[in-house]
């Protein structure tokens, strides 16, 4: 990867940080830049304009801060969430005012929806100009307050590094979440003695991180006498790094899991207790145990509606338990019987203290014959190249022990059911918003992280087209990301709901006519293969992992292929479709 | 079941924050019936009341989601029994010479106050709980309301209990 400016040890080496803390005569826009490098920020990701033009000034002597120039804000903010996603660090892009606040907001939206910690920095006009509908002016902070964890409009300079250190604060405790810094242009040019607080208290943030005594009590006795219990986890496992303590909780109380689309990789896929995925496009086991279970433990999960899917048949005959960070996630879908607000983490030390097997040794026996009888499965071909069939290449070839980002679609369920994970923070995909262009950027992040790591970005011919011009930027950087699509020459999500529910009627999908992936990679500069069969995917694919840099395979996959099982809008997560039946 | 819940809640008094409020409600469908906000007793921090309809599941969640805003710093659920509620409201009557002996004997009764007389209108000013000021206001009908101006319910619990 070229331009390492910042090797990120020498971030925390002592003597950079002292030097970075003296109390210096500084512009905003350097206290900003000394700021994000004392919270740890090694690369942030970028587009310049004229609001933050003192922003980039400061930038252009400074041979500490790493900047990564994207082609569109958007890809931007997803590089910098596929960042936050798969180390835990906070996310960090900018942008100017105006378009380029406004370019963000799928990118807030979609780090919001996902609990995503993220710091955006934008650009607004001279505070003297603010409200006077200025050239590039938008209220950015208006308009991204239902899709922020907080934001913030910093009217003076004085202000700007305590701001800055309480974002990153209130972006990675407690439930997560995007925190936006509007900066006006006169705001980034004026000086002050630089202070950066060592301490913050904000006086109405307090998350809480302990769980009540009382409700662990109450939890550890429902367990020892659940019969079929079940936990459901999701994607707060992975955020609290609580991967290892879910699992030797399963152990000890001998409970099947199943993780949601963003639990995936927060509990071994190989463990022999792994139910898979929930939900709309889950597997048959994952459902029934749902279905079927008398206790329900909900840990880092919100229970959304694609997981529980008809709400008043979802788990009939379960007494719920809810564990997360977030209290008003508590009760607000389903009625919990015993609520654990805390940070899963602590939760979950706690419980493993006092935890007993449950008496669930016939239900884990049933569980384990479905998963026998009801396996996940398509139709494979010789002629025809199955777009499952791909993933599960993927996955063999990097032994399941790659990064995995995705668009949004049917490529992405596939993915999640067949590129199985062993680990967390390998699996990065947008699962509240399911924001299609999200899948190719947020592995720009991702590698940016892990450098030396295999990172793979599947995407659909649909989203591929929705942010391919980051494609410069691999290429410019030789950032290794292994891009692939999986080419059904149409909206395959949308063609399938078209088909089973709406009676064939294919309106508006066909994306024939598209450009040919390979030779759009190639005008970028990086390589492209094609496959249209199994002997050419195994050849394409292994040169593009052999390729030292970015690589595109336009693997060119049947458009009629459906995503099961299905679970239609409307039903309950047992009616399931399994897409054989005679 | 459906019911009428106080709530008052502590924020910071900064730019916005009556748009955060306000702008969750909306957009996750909570009914805002009435909203007012001023100076709390604290320099710094302003107290809202809001009066909304709706459910107990319904009303904890309005609070949870409130204790989300950073700006946020308390939320009170007022129990109807031992608040005092007040509300406020001016009204304009188009009343002519005669009938002023007769209006002014109503407002009497409400302990209402004239605030202004013209030649052909008065303005009352009356303050108690909603449900006097709609009596007064129904009383008043028949006179012909030229307009009428509320303020919203504001609202304290009885004795040293702090909200």
């Amino acid at each position: 990867m070229s331009k390492p400016k910042a090797a990120s040890s020498s971030l925390d080496a002592p003597a950079l940080r002292q030097q970075w803390l003296q109390p210096d005569v500084l512009s905003g826009s350097e206290i900003l830049l000394r700021s994000l490098l004392l919270e740890g920020v090694d690369c942030v990701f970028g587009y310049p304009g004229g609001a933050v033009l003192y922003i980039y000034d400061a930038m252009h002597n400074n041979p500490d801060f790493r900047h990564l120039l994207t082609r569109h804000e958007q890809g931007a903010i997803h590089a910098a969430d596929g960042y936050a996603r798969a180390t835990g660090k906070v996310g960090v892009c900018i942008a100017t005012s105006g378009p380029g606040a406004t370019n963000l907001v799928t990118g807030i939206a979609t780090a919001f929806m996902d609990s995503v910690p993220l710091v955006v920095i934008t650009g607004n006009v001279p505070t003297t100009m603010i409200g006077t509908d200025a050239f590039q002016e938008a209220d950015i902070t208006g308009i991204t307050m239902p899709i922020t964890k907080h934001n913030v409009l910093v009217r003076d300079v004085r202000d700007l590094a305590r701001t800055i250190r309480e974002a990153f604060h209130i972006a990675n405790t407690g439930r997560k979440g995007p925190v936006l810094i509007d900066i006006p242009k006169d705001v980034s040019a004026a000086a002050t003695t630089f202070h950066y607080p060592e301490h913050i208290s904000i006086r109405g943030y307090a998350p809480t991180t302990l769980p009540n005594k009382n409700q662990i009590h109450k939890l550890v006795q429902a367990i020892g006498e659940a019969e079929k219990p079940v936990i459901l986890a999701g994607g707060g496992v992975v955020y609290a790094g609580a991967h290892e303590q879910l699992l030797e909780f399963v152990e000890k109380a001998h409970i099947p899991v199943t993780t949601t689309l963003l639990g995936l990789g927060g509990f071994p896929s190989a463990h022999p207790l792994w139910m898979g995925m929930p939900g709309m496009h889950g597997t048959w086991t994952a459902n029934m145990a749902l279905q079927n279970c008398d206790l329900l433990i909900g840990i880092g999960a919100r229970f959304d509606d694609r997981v529980t899917m008809k709400l008043s048949k979802f788990a009939p005959k379960a007494k719920i338990a809810h564990i997360d960070v977030d209290p008003a996630e508590i009760g607000k879908n389903v009625p919990t019987a015993i609520p654990c607000v805390g940070d899963v983490l602590h939760v979950l030390k706690a419980l493993n203290k006092k935890v007993k097997r449950a008496p669930s040794h016939a239900w884990v026996e049933t569980i384990a014959q479905w998963k026998k009888e009801q396996p996940l499965r398509y139709e494979d071909s010789e002629t025809e190249l199955k777009p499952q069939w791909v993933l599960q290449h993927m996955m063999e070839t990097t032994n399941g022990d790659a990064f995995v980002t995705t668009d949004v679609g049917q490529h992405q369920m596939w993915a999640a059911q067949y590129y199985l994970f062993n680990k967390p923070r390998r699996w990065i995909s947008s699962g509240g918003l399911g924001t299609m262009g999200f899948g190719f950027p947020s592995a720009i992040g991702v590698q940016i992280a892990h450098p030396n790591d295999i990172v793979i970005s599947i995407n659909g011919d649909g989203g591929m087209q929705m942010c391919a011009q980051e494609l410069a930027i691999c290429a410019i950087h030789k950032i290794p990301v292994k891009i692939a699509v999986i080419n059904n020459r149409v909206l395959g999500m949308v063609r399938q709901w078209q088909e089973i529910i709406y009676a064939e009627r294919y309106s508006h999908i066909d994306l024939e006519g598209s450009p040919d992936f390979v030779l759009l990679a190639e005008a970028y500069g990086v390589p492209g293969f094609r496959a249209t069969n199994k002997a050419e995917a195994r050849v394409a694919w292994a040169k593009a992992l052999a390729t030292p840099g970015p690589a595109l395979v336009d693997f060119v996959v049947p458009r009629d292929e459906n995503v099961y099982p299905m679970v239609q809008a409307g039903s309950a997560i047992d009616e399931m479709i399994m897409g054989d039946e005679r | 079941m459906h019911r009428r819940q106080t709530i008052s809640v502590l924020v910071n008094d900064m730019p916005g924050v009556l748009q955060r409020v306000a702008g969750l409600f909306g957009r996750r469908g909570f009914n805002i019936e009435s909203i007012t906000v001023g100076a709390s007793e604290e320099p710094g921090l302003s107290r809202m009341v809001i009066v909304t309809v709706g459910d107990q599941a319904m009303v904890e969640q309005i609070q949870k989601q409130l204790y989300k805003l950073i700006d946020v710093i308390k939320v009170v659920e007022l129990v109807q029994e031992t608040t005092v509620s007040r509300e406020l409201a001016l009204i304009q009557v188009r009343v002519d010479a005669a009938q002023r002996s007769e209006l002014l004997a109503a407002v009497d009764v409400f302990r209402a106050a004239i605030v202004d007389v013209a030649p052909s209108s008065m303005m009352i000013q009356v303050v108690g709980e909603p449900s006097k000021i709609d009596a007064l206001i129904r009383l008043l009908s028949p006179y012909g309301i030229v307009q009428q101006a509320r303020t919203g319910v504001t609202a304290m619990m009885r004795g040293m209990a702090k909200t």
